[in-house]
C-alpha cells in the first residue's frame, strides 16, 4: 500500500519546511543565546556585574515585570493584547496600600482581586461584546489609571508597613527571595500551557480561531481566562510594586505594558498569537533588562551617554526587528496552506 | 462548498437595538448629543458662555479635532494608527530643539520656519514608514503602528535630552496662542483642516479611493484603485496632522514635555472618531461627524471637572463612552 | 436495526434563507459502507444539504434520519459526537499546533489531570498507520503538504469512531499520486463499515472511487444512480439539466442566433498561462466584434483565466498580447489602462463597494477621467450615471442608493456601466447573469450582443450552457486548466460541449458524444 509518509515532500516544501525547523530552532533560543552572550559580556567588562547589589537590583526591577510578561503571553498567545496592565499594577499598588493595614497577606490578596476583576470584565467584553482587544483594553488603561485616582483621592497611599513589608523593598517575601517566587510563576505558566487542555486550547485559538470554534473549544470563556490571568498578574505586580516604594501611587507603571509586549514578543511569542513560550518571556524580560542595565554600565563609564528615554527606542526597535521576522513566518505558513500565492 | 459560517454555528447573543432607533441613531445621533451637553453646560457650568471660557475650550479641543481627522482617514481605509500620540511628541520636541539651538536663536524667523518644516518633513517621514509596513510587509496596522507607539515618544525625550524645554517664543507660539480677530489661530487651523478634508472626502477622487479601499479593497483593487498607494498617503497625512497638532500643544504650554504631549491622543481620536459616528471597520467616512465626537468628548470631560467630578472619575466616564460609542457602531452594522 | 437499513436517510428536505431559496425538496440516501458522490453545480444546494445533517443549519422542513434514529443537530460538535465528521476544503485544523495535538484537539487524554503526551503521540501514530501514513506527529501540522494535512483530518473523524465521513472537494490540492492515497484510505475505511460522503467535481475521480451519486440542481435531487454504467454524458447532462435527446436552440435567451460580424483583428491572444495548479497551459483568442464562450466545469480554471489575464493574479508562465503587442500587466489598472473591462464572478467579494452609492460604484473606475486637478466633476459623474441608468434600465430610487440595497440584476448592471463608461475594447465577463432574475438576464444578454455588434471583444464564462452556446460566436472548453477544445459556431452543439467539458482531452470525445447521441436517437 503506497505510503505518503515516504513519499517526496514537493520541492518547495521541503525547502520551506527545513526552513520552518531551523527557524524556529532559532526563534526559540536565540534570545537565549543573545541572554548569555550579554551575561559574558557584562562579566568580563565590569567589575561588579556579579555583585549582589547589582543582581538584586536587576532581578528585583524584573520582578514586576516578569509578572506582567507572563500574564501578556497567555493574553498574545489568542491573538489579543492587553494594553492596561500598567495602569492597572497602578491601581492594584493602590489597592494594596490600602489594605495594608490588614496584613501584608491581605494586601497582596486585595491586590491581586482587584487584578481579577478587572480582567474578567476586560474578557468580558472582548470575548461577548466582541470590541477588538486593542481597543477594549486600551479604554481600559483610561479607566484603571482613572479608579487609581479615584480610590487614592488623587495622593498617593502610604503602606501601613510592617516588617513583612521590609523584607519586599530588599527582595525578599516571607523569607523567600522574590526571583524564586518568580521562577515558580513561570514554572505554574509553563505546565499550564504544556500540560493542560486550557493551555492547548489557548495556543489553539490564536492559531486558527475559526478552526478551534469549529472543533467545540469554549473559545469565550478562554478568551475571559487569559484576560483573568493577566489581570491577576498585574495585581500581584502591583502589589510588589507598593512593597518597593511604600506607596500606592497612581502615577506609576506608566507604559509597562509596552515593555511586556517588547519583552514577549523577542521571547518568541508571535504577536498574532498561535504561538509561544512561557520561558521565552522570562528570557525577553531578562534580555531587555540586561541590555538596560549594561547601558547603565556603560553611562557610568562614560562611553556613551543615554539617558533612560532611549529605553523605548530599544524597545520599539526590537519589536520592529521581531514583527519583520515574524512577518516573514506568518506568510510563509500561509503560502504552505494554499491561502495565498507566492507571488509578491 | 463555502466553509462552515461560525455565525450561523456559534451560540453568542447579540442583542439588536430596534431598527428605527439605530437609523435616527445615525443620521441625528451625534449633533443631538452634542445639543444636549452644550443646553446642559449652559445651564449647569458657571461661565460656560463667557467668552474667555469658550475660548479656552476651543484651545483645548483644537489638537484633538486635527489628529482625529487624520484618524478619520485611517480608519477610513479600514486600519488605525496608533502612534499619533507619540509622534505629537516627536514633534513638539523636535521643533522646540530646532529654534531652541544656539545656532538658530539669533535668527528667530528662519527658527522659526525650520521648526516647523524639518519635523514636518520628519514626521511625514514615520508616517510614510507606517504605511510601508503596511503594505509593503503587510502587517497588520494595530502592529505596524504600536512599533511608533512604543518608540515615538522615546525618541522625542532623546532629542530633548530627557529635560523639558522651556521657551519663550512669541512667533512660534502663535500657532497655540496667537489668535486673528478674536479667534485662537488653533482653531482656525482646525477649521481649514476640518474643512479642507471634509471636502477632500466628498469631491476628490483621493476621497473615493479611501472609501473604496476601506469598504471592499479587492473590488477597489479590482476597478484599478492603487491601494497601497492610498494607504500610504492616509498614513503620512495623520501623521503630518500629529506633527501640527504637537507644535499647537507646545506653543500653548510654553514648554515641551515629551513625556505628557500627546499623552493618549490616540484614544481620544479614536473617540472622537468612533462618537462621530465613523465606524471602525472602514468604508465609511464623516470628517464633519468627527469634529462633532472630539467636540462631545472633550465637552464632557470639561463638564465632569466643572462639575467637581474628580480627574479620575472623569477619566472612567470617558472610557465607558467610547466603549459604549464603539458597541453601538456595532449594532449598527449589525 | 436492521443492518441493511441506510445509514442516513434524508427526505423531502426544504430550507429557505431571506430572500433565497436554497432547497426545495431534497434527497439523500447513503447506505453503510458505501462511498456516495454528491455533484451539482454552485447553487445546486449541495452544501446547503450537507450543514443541516452536520448540524450547521436548522432544516425548514423534511426528515432526516441516521443510524436508526430521528435526528436534529445543533452543531457541528454534537454530530461529531455523534458519529458524522467533515472534512473541509480549507482543512479546518489548526496549522501551528503539532499533528497529534490536532487530531485529539478538546479530548486529549489525560493523566493525574494532566496531559499525557504519550498516549497522545502513540494513539495519533496507531491511527495514521491505519491509513499507511507514518509521520512525525510532533511536528506541527503545517510542516506537512497539504495531502497529509488531510489525511491528519481524516484521522480526526476517525478518532470520533465515525459512521460517516463527509469529504468536501478533498482532491482539489492533490497531485495524481496523492490522490491514489487518498482513495485507498477511502476503500480502507468502506471496507470497516464507515459510509462516505464525496462531494467532488472531477467526474474521473468520481467513477473511480464512489458507488452511487446523488445529482442535485437547483435545490432538488434529481437523480440518484449507480456509478457504474452511468455514462459521463448523461451525468453532466443531468447536473446541468439538460435533456440529451432534446436539441433546443431557440428562444432559451435573448441572444440571437446567427453570426456576428467578427473583424479579423484579434483582440486578444493569451497562450500557455500557468499559475499554480488550477492554470496548466490555457489559451484563448478574442477577436473584436467576437463573443467567445469560456466553458468547463467547477475548477477548470475559467475564473482563473479571466483573472490572469486582467492582471489581478500574477502568471506564472505565459504570454499575453493585445492587439498584437505583447503586455505585461503588474495589476488590474494596467489591465484597464489598455482597454479591458472585467466583471469578476462574485460581485460581493469583489465587485460592489456595499456602502458607497450606485452613482460612486458606477464611476469608480472611470474617476480619473471625470476628475480635473483631482476633483471629481459632479455633473460629468451625474451625466454618466443617468445615462447608464436609463440605457441600462438600472432599477433604482437614484443614483444616491446604496448600492447594497439594489438586486443582483440591478447591481450586475451598475457593474457592467463600470466599464461600459470607459469604452472598452475588451470585456471579461464571469457568471454575468448569475443569480439574477429572468428579466434582467434577458436585458443584460441583449446588452451583451449589442456590444458585439459595436466591435467590442467579449470572453464570457457561463456555467449556464444555452447563454454559452447561444451567445457565443466561438466556445472554447477548459478542463483541467488546460484549453481542450475550441469550436466555431458550426461545430457548437449542447452534445459536443458537454462532451468536451466531461471527458476532457479523451481522443475521440466528439465521435463518443455524437455516438451517444446517436444511440438516443436511435432508441427514441
Amino acid at each position: 500500500m503506497a505510503d505518503i509518509s515516504t513519499t517526496k515532500v514537493s520541492g518547495s516544501n521541503r525547502l520551506a519546511t527545513g526552513w520552518t525547523r531551523s527557524k524556529s530552532t532559532l526563534q526559540r533560543q536565540g534570545p537565549l543565546i543573545a541572554l548569555v552572550i550579554l551575561v559574558l559580556f557584562g562579566a568580563f567588562r565590569y567589575d561588579n556585574f556579579f555583585s549582589t547589589y547589582n543582581f538584586l537590583t536587576v532581578v528585583s526591577y524584573n520582578t514586576t515585570f516578569g509578572l506582567i510578561a507572563l500574564g501578556m503571553t497567555f493574553v498574545m498567545m489568542t491573538g489579543g493584547i492587553d494594553l492596561s496592565v500598567g495602569s492597572l499594577a497602578a491601581l492594584c499598588s493602590v489597592v494594596a496600600a490600602l489594605a495594608s493595614p490588614f496584613g501584608l497577606l491581605a494586601a497582596i490578596g486585595a491586590a491581586a482581586l482587584a487584578g481579577l476583576i478587572v480582567g474578567l470584565f476586560n474578557g468580558w467584553v472582548i470575548a461577548w461584546l466582541r470590541i477588538p482587544p486593542f481597543l477594549a483594553t486600551l479604554a481600559m488603561l483610561l479607566a484603571a489609571r482613572g479608579m487609581a485616582l479615584v480610590l487614592a483621592k488623587d495622593a498617593t497611599v502610604s503602606v501601613n508597613a510592617t516588617s513583612d513589608w521590609a523584607g519586599l523593598s530588599q527582595g525578599i517575601l516571607f523569607g523567600i527571595p522574590l526571583p524564586v517566587f518568580l521562577l515558580l510563576a513561570y514554572a505554574i505558566g509553563s505546565i499550564v500551557l504544556n500540560l493542560t487542555r486550557f493551555g492547548r486550547h489557548v495556543l489553539a485559538i490564536g492559531g486558527n480561531e475559526e478552526a478551534a470554534r469549529l472543533m467545540g473549544l469554549p473559545v469565550e470563556r478562554i478568551k475571559l481566562a487569559v484576560y483573568a490571568i493577566s489581570g491577576v498578574l498585574a495585581g500581584l505586580a502591583g502589589a510588589l510594586l507598593a512593597g518597593q516604594t511604600f506607596t500606592g501611587s497612581p502615577n506609576e507603571a506608566v507604559g509597562w505594558e509596552l515593555t511586556a509586549i517588547a519583552a514577549v514578543v523577542v521571547g518568541g511569542t508571535l504577536l498574532t498569537g498561535g504561538m509561544g513560550s512561557v520561558w521565552g518571556s522570562l528570557v525577553g524580560v531578562l534580555l531587555l533588562g540586561l541590555v538596560f542595565n549594561i547601558l547603565n554600565f556603560e553611562n557610568g563609564f562614560g562611553f556613551i551617554s543615554l539617558g533612560v528615554s532611549w529605553q523605548s527606542v530599544i524597545r520599539g526597535v526590537f519589536l520592529l526587528i521581531v514583527v519583520l521576522v515574524q512577518s516573514r513566518l506568518t506568510r510563509a505558513k500561509k503560502v504552505r496552506l494554499g491561502q495565498e500565492p507566492s507571488g509578491p | 462548498m463555502a466553509k462552515l459560517d461560525p455565525a450561523t454555528t456559534t451560540v453568542a447573543h447579540r442583542f439588536v437595538l430596534p431598527e428605527r432607533l439605530r437609523n435616527f441613531g445615525q443620521t441625528y445621533g451625534g449633533l443631538t448629543a452634542l445639543l444636549l451637553i452644550i443646553l446642559y453646560d449652559i445651564l449647569f457650568r458657571p461661565h460656560f458662555l463667557q467668552v474667555q471660557s469658550l475660548y479656552n475650550d476651543l484651545q483645548e479641543v483644537a489638537p484633538i479635532a486635527i489628529i482625529a481627522t487624520g484618524m478619520t482617514l485611517v480608519i477610513a481605509t479600514g486600519g488605525i494608527d496608533l502612534s499619533v500620540g507619540s509622534l505629537m511628541a516627536f514633534a513638539g520636541a523636535m521643533a522646540a530643539v530646532i529654534f531652541l539651538s544656539p545656532a538658530l536663536s539669533n535668527i528667530p524667523l528662519l527658527g522659526n520656519m525650520l521648526a516647523l518644516i524639518i519635523p514636518l518633513i520628519v514626521t511625514g517621514l514615520l508616517g510614510l514608514f507606517n504605511g510601508f509596513l503596511i503594505t509593503r510587509f503587510r502587517i497588520q496596522p494595530i502592529i505596524a503602528t504600536l512599533v511608533l507607539f512604543i518608540a515615538g515618544r522615546g525618541m522625542a525625550l532623546v532629542l530633548s535630552n530627557d529635560k523639558l524645554q522651556d521657551f519663550n517664543n512669541p512667533g512660534f507660539q502663535f500657532i497655540g496662542q496667537g489668535s486673528v480677530l478674536g479667534v485662537p489661530f488653533q482653531v482656525i487651523l482646525m477649521i481649514i483642516i476640518v474643512a479642507v478634508f471634509a471636502v477632500i472626502m466628498r469631491i476628490t477622487t483621493f476621497g473615493r479611493y479611501v472609501l473604496a479601499t476601506g469598504g471592499n479593497e479587492a473590488a477597489a483593487r479590482l476597478a484599478g484603485i492603487p491601494v497601497n498607494r492610498v494607504k500610504l498617503a492616509v498614513y503620512t497625512i495623520s501623521a503630518l496632522l500629529a506633527a501640527l497638532a504637537g507644535f499647537i500643544i507646545i506653543a500653548i504650554n510654553s514648554s515641551s514635555d515629551a513625556t505628557r504631549v500627546g499623552l493618549n491622543g490616540e484614544l481620544d481620536a479614536i473617540a472622537a472618531v468612533a462618537v462621530g459616528g465613523t465606524p471602525l471597520t472602514g468604508g465609511q467616512a464623516s470628517v464633519p461627524g468627527t469634529l462633532i465626537g472630539a467636540l462631545i468628548v472633550y465637552l464632557i470631560g470639561a463638564t465632569l471637572v466643572s462639575q467637581n467630578v474628580s480627574f479620575g472619575v472623569a477619566q472612567i466616564i470617558k472610557a465607558a463612552i467610547i466603549l459604549l460609542a464603539v458597541y453601538f457602531q456595532r449594532q449598527r452594522k449589525g | 436495526m436492521n443492518q441493511s437499513d441506510p445509514l442516513l436517510q434524508m427526505e423531502h428536505i426544504s430550507k429557505a434563507f431571506p430572500g433565497v431559496v436554497a432547497l426545495v425538496d431534497a434527497h439523500l440516501s447513503v447506505n453503510r459502507g458505501e462511498v456516495h458522490a454528491l455533484v451539482g453545480q454552485n447553487g445546486a444546494g449541495k452544501s446547503t444539504l450537507i450543514k443541516i445533517f452536520t448540524g450547521a443549519y436548522r432544516r425548514d422542513s423534511g426528515s432526516i434520519i441516521f443510524d436508526g434514529r430521528a435526528i436534529d443537530f445543533q452543531s457541528p460538535q454534537q454530530a461529531q459526537n455523534n458519529g458524522i465528521s467533515t472534512i473541509y476544503q480549507e482543512i479546518n485544523l489548526v496549522p501551528f499546533r503539532s499533528v497529534a495535538e490536532n487530531v485529539f484537539m478538546t479530548r486529549e487524554p489525560r493523566r493525574w489531570g494532566f496531559i499525557d503526551w504519550r498516549k497522545m503521540r502513540a494513539e495519533t501514530a496507531t491511527l495514521l498507520k491505519r491509513l499507511s501514513v507514518s509521520i512525525d506527529v510532533t511536528q506541527p501540522l503545517m510542516n506537512y503538504n497539504i495531502a497529509i494535512q488531510q489525511m491528519v483530518a481524516i484521522a480526526r473523524a476517525i478518532s470520533f469512531e465515525s459512521k460517516l465521513v463527509v469529504m468536501d472537494e478533498p482532491t482539489s490540492s492533490l497531485n495524481e499520486r496523492e490522490v491514489e492515497t487518498l482513495f485507498t484510505i477511502i476503500r480502507q475505511l468502506k471496507a470497516d463499515g464507515v459510509s462516505v460522503i464525496f462531494v467532488g467535481h472531477r467526474l474521473d475521480e468520481l467513477y473511480a472511487i464512489c458507488d452511487r451519486v446523488t445529482i442535485m440542481r437547483d435545490g432538488r435531487t434529481v437523480d440518484v444512480r449507480e456509478m457504474k454504467g452511468l455514462p459521463k454524458v448523461e451525468l453532466v447532462a443531468k447536473m446541468l439539466g439538460k435533456d440529451l435527446g432534446e436539441v433546443r436552440r431557440h428562444g432559451q435567451t435573448s441572444f440571437e442566433v446567427g453570426q456576428h460580424h467578427v473583424e479579423q483583428e484579434v483582440l486578444l491572444e493569451a497562450r500557455g498561462l500557468r499559475r499554480g495548479r488550477v492554470l496548466q497551459g490555457a489559451s484563448v483568442n478574442v477577436h473584436a466584434g467576437e463573443i467567445v464562450g469560456l466553458a468547463g466545469l467547477l475548477g477548470s480554471g475559467r475564473s482563473e483565466v479571466a483573472r490572469a489575464v486582467f492582471g489581478a493574479d500574477p502568471l506564472e508562465q505565459g504570454e499575453v498580447r493585445v492587439e498584437g503587442k505583447q503586455v505585461h500587466f503588474h495589476s488590474p489598472a494596467d489591465a484597464i489602462h489598455a482597454g479591458i473591462g472585467f466583471c469578476p464572478e462574485d460581485r460581493k467579494m469583489d465587485g460592489i463597494i456595499p456602502y458607497l452609492s450606485v452613482r460612486e460604484n458606477l464611476t469608480l473606475a472611470a474617476l480619473p477621467t471625470l476628475a480635473r486637478n483631482g476633483i471629481v466633476s459632479r455633473e460629468k459623474q451625474q451625466e454618466i450615471v443617468d445615462h447608464f441608468i436609463r440605457r441600462l434600465g438600472i432599477k433604482t430610487t437614484g443614483p444616491e442608493q446604496k448600492i447594497r440595497e439594489l438586486s443582483g440584476g440591478n447591481q450586475q448592471k451598475v457593474l457592467l456601466a463600470r466599464w461600459l463608461c470607459l469604452n472598452p475594447k475588451l470585456l471579461i465577463l464571469d457568471e454575468p447573469t448569475r443569480g439574477i432574475d429572468v428579466g434582467a438576464k434577458a436585458e443584460i444578454q441583449a446588452l451583451i450582443e449589442e456590444l458585439a455588434e459595436k466591435g467590442l471583444g467579449v470572453l464570457m464564462i457561463s456555467s449556464e450552457l444555452e447563454e454559452l452556446l447561444e451567445g457565443s460566436d466561438r466556445v472554447v472548453v477548459l478542463h483541467d486548466g488546460q484549453t481542450v477544445a475550441s469550436l466555431d459556431r458550426q461545430d457548437i452543439s449542447l452534445n459536443a460541449v458537454l462532451a468536451v467539458m466531461a471527458h476532457g482531452d479523451d481522443d475521440n470525445s466528439l465521435e463518443t458524444a455524437n455516438k451517444e447521441e446517436d444511440v438516443q436517437h436511435g432508441e427514441a
